[in-house]
C-alpha cells in the first residue's frame, strides 16, 4: 500500500515536471528565435518590440523552470535545464522552433503561438497549484501586449499592399500544421487537468479558433483547412531539425566553458 | 522603413502632471505609434499615459523670429511674480 501511494506520488511528480518543462521551454525557444532578429528587423523600433517580447518570453521561461528545478528536488536549476538538456529533452511546441523566415512567417508563428499563449496562460491563472497560478498571472500582462501586437500585423500587412497579402497568407499557410499540436493533449496532461492543475486543451482550442478566424477575415487571408494534417510531437520531445541549430548556439558557452559566470 | 511617418511622442509620468515631449518614433499608423513608443520608452515604468502626434503637424516657430519673438520680454522683470509678499501659508508657490 505504501509502495503504491509511493509510486503514485512519483507519477504525478513527475508528469508535473514535465508539464512544467512544457511550458518553459515554449517560450524559451522562441525567445532564442527572436533574438535572431537583433540587427536584422526591417525598421527599428519593429526591432526593439521585438527583442523585447523575446526577453519577456525568457523571463516567463525562467520562472517555469526554476519551479520544474524546485519540483524534481534533483539538482538542477534554471539554467542547467536550459543550458545542458539535449534536443530530445526539450518539451516545446514544434511551431517555436521553426525558422524566422520572412517578417510575414515571423509573425504568423507569433500570432498563433501567442493567442494560444494567452488564452492558456489565462487557464492557468485559476490552477489550483498555487505557483503555477502566480507566474501565470504575472505573464499573462506581457502576453496580452504581445497578441495584440502579432495580431496588428496579421491585419496591416493581410490587408495591405497585394504583395505584403500575399506573403501574409503563404506565411499562414506555411506554419498551419503546427499549430494542431498546441491542443493535443496525452495522459500527462489529461491527468493534470483532472487534478485541476494544467490548462484544459479541450476549451482553449475553440477560443482560439474563433480569435484565428475573426482576424483572418479581418485581414483578409483566407482561413487554411481546419482538418489538414497536423504535426506533433514536440511535447513528448520529437523534435524537427531546427531545435538541434538552436541549441547548438543558445548551449555553446555552457558547453565549451561548464559553469562560466560573467 | 523610409515610408514610415515619424510620430513625436509625450509622456505622461504621473497623474496629475503633464504630457512632456521625450522623443520620436517610426510608424504606419497612430496605433503603432503608441506600441513603438511604449517599447522604447516606458521600458522603465517611466509613464502612465502615452500621446503620440505627426510630426508633420507641429508648426514650429522660425529661428529667424527669434529677436522679434522673444527679445522684447528680456527687460520686463517685472512680468515674473517675484516683487510680491506671499503669506506664510502659502508655502510652495
Amino acid at each position: 500500500m505504501t509502495i503504491n501511494m509511493d509510486t503514485q506520488s512519483n507519477s504525478q511528480s513527475e508528469a508535473l515536471y514535465d508539464y512544467l518543462l512544457r511550458l518553459g521551454d515554449s517560450p524559451l525557444i522562441l525567445g532564442q528565435r527572436l533574438c535572431e532578429w537583433c540587427g536584422h528587423a526591417p525598421a527599428l523600433e519593429e526591432e526593439i518590440a521585438i527583442m523585447n517580447i523575446g526577453l519577456d518570453l525568457i523571463g516567463q521561461c525562467r520562472n517555469w523552470l526554476e519551479l520544474a528545478a524546485k519540483t524534481a528536488d534533483n539538482g538542477q536549476d534554471a539554467d542547467k535545464l536550459a543550458f545542458t538538456r539535449d534536443a530530445h529533452q526539450y518539451r516545446n511546441l514544434l511551431i517555436v522552433e521553426q525558422p524566422n523566415g520572412n517578417f510575414a512567417d515571423t509573425m504568423a508563428r507569433q500570432y498563433f503561438y501567442d493567442a494560444w499563449h494567452l488564452f492558456t496562460l489565462e487557464a492557468l491563472c485559476n490552477s489550483n497549484n498555487r505557483d503555477i497560478a502566480e507566474i501565470a498571472a504575472k505573464a499573462v500582462k506581457e502576453v496580452r501586449y504581445h497578441l495584440r501586437r502579432s495580431r496588428e500585423w496579421i491585419i496591416r500587412l493581410g490587408d495591405g499592399t497585394e504583395l505584403s497579402q500575399q506573403r501574409m497568407q503563404q506565411a499562414i499557410d506555411d506554419i498551419w500544421m503546427y499549430t494542431g499540436e498546441m491542443f493535443e493533449m496525452d495522459d500527462i496532461e489529461k491527468t493534470l487537468v483532472q487534478e485541476g492543475c494544467a490548462a484544459d486543451q479541450q476549451q482553449i482550442k475553440q477560443r482560439w479558433l474563433d480569435e484565428v478566424a475573426e482576424t483572418l477575415a479581418t485581414a483578409t487571408i483566407n482561413h487554411p483547412d481546419p482538418d489538414a494534417y497536423m504535426q506533433q510531437g514536440g511535447k513528448q520531445g520529437v523534435h524537427t531539425e531546427g531545435l538541434g541549430f538552436i541549441l547548438a548556439e543558445m548551449q555553446f558557452l555552457q558547453r565549451a566553458y561548464p559553469n562560466a559566470t560573467w | 522603413m523610409k515610408h514610415w511617418p515619424l510620430y513625436e511622442v509625450f509622456i505622461r509620468s504621473k497623474h496629475g502632471l503633464s504630457h512632456k515631449h521625450v522623443g520620436s518614433v517610426h510608424a504606419t499608423d497612430a496605433k503603432m505609434a503608441i506600441d513603438n513608443a511604449r517599447d522604447l520608452y516606458t521600458r522603465r515604468s517611466e509613464g502612465v499615459s502615452i500621446w503620440v502626434i505627426p510630426s508633420s503637424e507641429i508648426t514650429a516657430s522660425i529661428p529667424g523670429d527669434k529677436e522679434a519673438l522673444f527679445d522684447p520680454a528680456e527687460d520686463k522683470v517685472y512680468r515674473h511674480p517675484s516683487f510680491y509678499k506671499l503669506p506664510a501659508e502659502v508655502d510652495q508657490m
